[in-house]
């Protein structure tokens, strides 16, 4: 059995970075996801990886561009202002199919907002966030042996896809501190052929570019992109469930909020509320199909989020109308107490047999 | 137009060429095999052609295509690729320093060259690029100087001569409004990372030639692992100048070098050049 060990998300995530091959870190310090800079500056150089702290997360992104594009295993991270800085290169980066891990410690906003945790950059992971038509596949950790498993996951599904894979997480998860026993892991070997490593007389040039100016040709590469995203969508759907064979009502929530929902969960059922819990772990691609056969089962669902209601249209497209939808939300780094939610439940139960 | 406005003149006529029979004739000059057989999209007279040639030559005369990778920038000269027969990545507006910064630090044994125009390298660009110097990155930066921004037809460049009119400065360039020309050879060569700093051009076979000889040292340098190489160069960008390729290229001398003088700024002391690795 593995050594369990108490550790900070963030430094997990860390950890599971050197475990599972990074070869590249390239960061910028910005709460509260710091700690992940800290301490791969300290270790990277003992297992002869690089680290560098950039000037700006823009540039941080385009040395993950460049570094993916070489053909190596490569991660940034950072928190809500810094992502939003790095979706020039985000974009770049799916348009030009390169693997690569980013991590968001979601922070509350918008602007320069608060450095408690946040939901409100959703909309940003999912929906594209850089310009163009592209789509990245989200993890969202709602511990901190996610926050460390999702490191291997997300490399392994980078190099799968060819695309940049985000890790969804926010400043508490990120924060807070929980046991972790970091598995067993075997890089997988993986045909990176098209790097640009220098070209030898065997082959002819790569170039990576995400440039195709005819608008035939660029619209060839965005059908390949589509059919691409299209797979990821049948092939990578991850979800949790937690009581929902005999769910009446259904909690939608992932990360933080879901974990506040657990319990909300179970106030709920000692009251005789037969409540479930549907976690996404992917954000993209959305687990739709499921919440669909929910629709059939449940009479209500619930979106818990820490925004002012960006995942609560997901649902309310997965379930087409079948099923009422409710939203509750906290802003600003504020959370909300498992009896808050538990309350906004009933009343929206209340609402809606009136009805 | 009269028919006869269109024959070519008798002594144009006269000259015409001989057919070629090899085994009368020496091989003296050749496209470098890392150039690649195609057309080039340049403008007649732009100097981008002749500075894809001048580094794919070094590139072959140093035999070192295997391991030689480049990264190319955003503007006129954005299909760099598509000349040059060797491994490169496209980067965003302003950031092939950073990209080209990973690419080195993870491969140190390959030869690593960021080519920029000015809009790319000194406006939009100019944090990554002063910040990949002050690291010392052990790369080639060929930065191309042409005073405007070409691709997008003609606007004003940090490095637009004071004065001179484009298509945001239809009065000439007020320095007062805009700021003075940035000079980035000089600039750069303050910052302790920087190895060797140039500026050259490519408009007179004499300018063409030192040209190459700075592309052949950057290049070379790269091997002692000891900072960050800038070439830059004068380009001509006779389309969004509004002359002729003969014009530009005596605007470049005439005017130009008033603002850009050319030649070495930062070279490496005689002690730094001791006992380079044996270049391949």
């Amino acid at each position: 059995m593995k050594e369990i060990k108490l550790m900070k998300g963030n430094e997990a995530l860390a950890e599971a970075a050197i475990l599972a091959g990074c070869d590249a870190y390239f960061g910028y310090p910005i709460t509260p996801q710091s700690e992940v800079l800290e301490y791969l500056a300290r270790e990277m150089p003992k297992h002869n990886r690089i680290v560098l702290q950039a000037e700006s997360e823009v540039a941080s992104i385009n040395m993950v561009y460049g570094a993916a594009g070489a053909g190596f295993r490569v991660m940034t991270s950072s928190s809500s202002p810094g992502i939003s800085l790095m979706q020039e290169g985000i974009s770049y980066i799916a348009g030009a199919e390169l693997p690569c891990l980013i991590v968001n410690v979601n922070r509350a906003g918008p602007g320069l907002g608060t450095i408690q945790p946040g939901q409100g950059d959703y909309f940003q992971s999912v929906k594209g966030g850089g310009h163009g038509d592209y789509k990245m596949i989200v993890l969202a950790p709602s511990s901190v042996q996610e926050m460390a498993d999702f490191v291997y996951l997300g490399f392994d599904l980078a190099d799968k896809y060819r695309n940049p894979v985000l890790i969804l997480s926010d400043g508490a998860i990120g924060q807070m501190m929980e046991k972790v026993q970091f598995n067993d892991y075997t890089i997988p070997s993986v045909d990176k052929s098209w790097a640009t490593t220098g070209k030898p007389a065997t082959r002819s040039r790569n170039y990576i570019t995400s440039l195709h100016i005819q608008p035939e040709k660029m619209e060839q590469h965005n059908l390949k992109l589509n059919a691409k995203y299209a797979a990821i969508r049948e092939q990578e759907v991850r979800l949790e469930e937690y009581n929902t064979e005999d769910a009446e009502y259904l909690f939608v929530a992932y990360g933080l909020s879901a974990r506040i929902c657990q319990k909300a969960m179970d106030i709920a059922r000692e009251k005789g509320i037969k409540v479930g819990l549907l976690r996404p772990i992917t954000l993209y691609p959305y687990p739709d199909q499921r919440l669909l056969q929910l629709a059939s089962q449940v009479k209500l669902m619930l979106s818990v989020e820490l925004n002012s209601g960006q995942m609560v249209e997901d649902v309310k497209l997965a379930v087409s109308g079948k099923v009422p939808v409710g939203f509750y939300g906290r802003l600003g780094g504020m959370l909300p107490t498992p009896e808050e939610i538990v309350e906004h439940l009933e009343k929206i139960m209340l609402k809606n047999h009136a009805n | 137009m009269q028919t006869e406005e269109l024959l070519l003149p008798e002594t144009a006529l006269a000259l015409k060429v001989p057919e070629c029979r090899q085994e009368e004739y020496e091989m003296v000059y050749h496209r470098p095999r890392t150039l690649l057989d195609v057309n080039m999209h340049y403008c007649p007279g732009c100097a981008h052609s002749l500075v894809h040639k001048l580094i794919m030559e070094v590139v072959e005369e140093m035999g070192i295509q295997e391991k030689t990778v480049g990264v190319a920038p955003v503007g006129c000269s954005v299909f760099a690729y598509d000349y040059m027969d060797i491994d490169m990545q496209e980067a965003a507006h302003g950031r092939a320093a950073a990209v080209a910064t990973a690419m080195k630090r993870l491969m140190p044994d390959k030869f690593v060259f960021t080519y920029q125009g000015d809009g790319d390298l000194a406006a939009i660009g100019i944090a990554e690029t002063l910040h990949a110097i002050n690291r010392g990155e052990n790369i080639l930066i060929v930065f191309m100087n042409n005073a405007v921004y070409g691709m997008t037809s003609g606007q004003m460049a940090p490095t637009t001569l004071a004065g001179m009119k484009t298509t945001t400065s239809p009065d000439g360039r007020d320095v007062g409004y805009y700021g003075a020309p940035i000079k980035v050879a000089e600039l750069m060569a303050n910052l302790p990372g920087a190895f060797y700093v140039t500026r050259q051009a490519v408009n007179s076979a004499n300018a063409v030639r030192r040209t190459k000889k700075a592309l052949q040292h950057a290049f070379s340098y790269q091997s002692l692992h000891k900072g960050t190489c800038l070439v830059e160069i004068i380009g001509n960008c006779p389309s969004n100048w509004k002359m002729t390729p003969v014009e530009a290229a005596r605007f470049i001398d005439e005017e130009m070098v008033k603002t850009f003088p050319l030649g070495d700024i930062k070279v490496p002391k005689a002690e730094d050049l001791k006992n380079p690795e044996e270049v391949q």
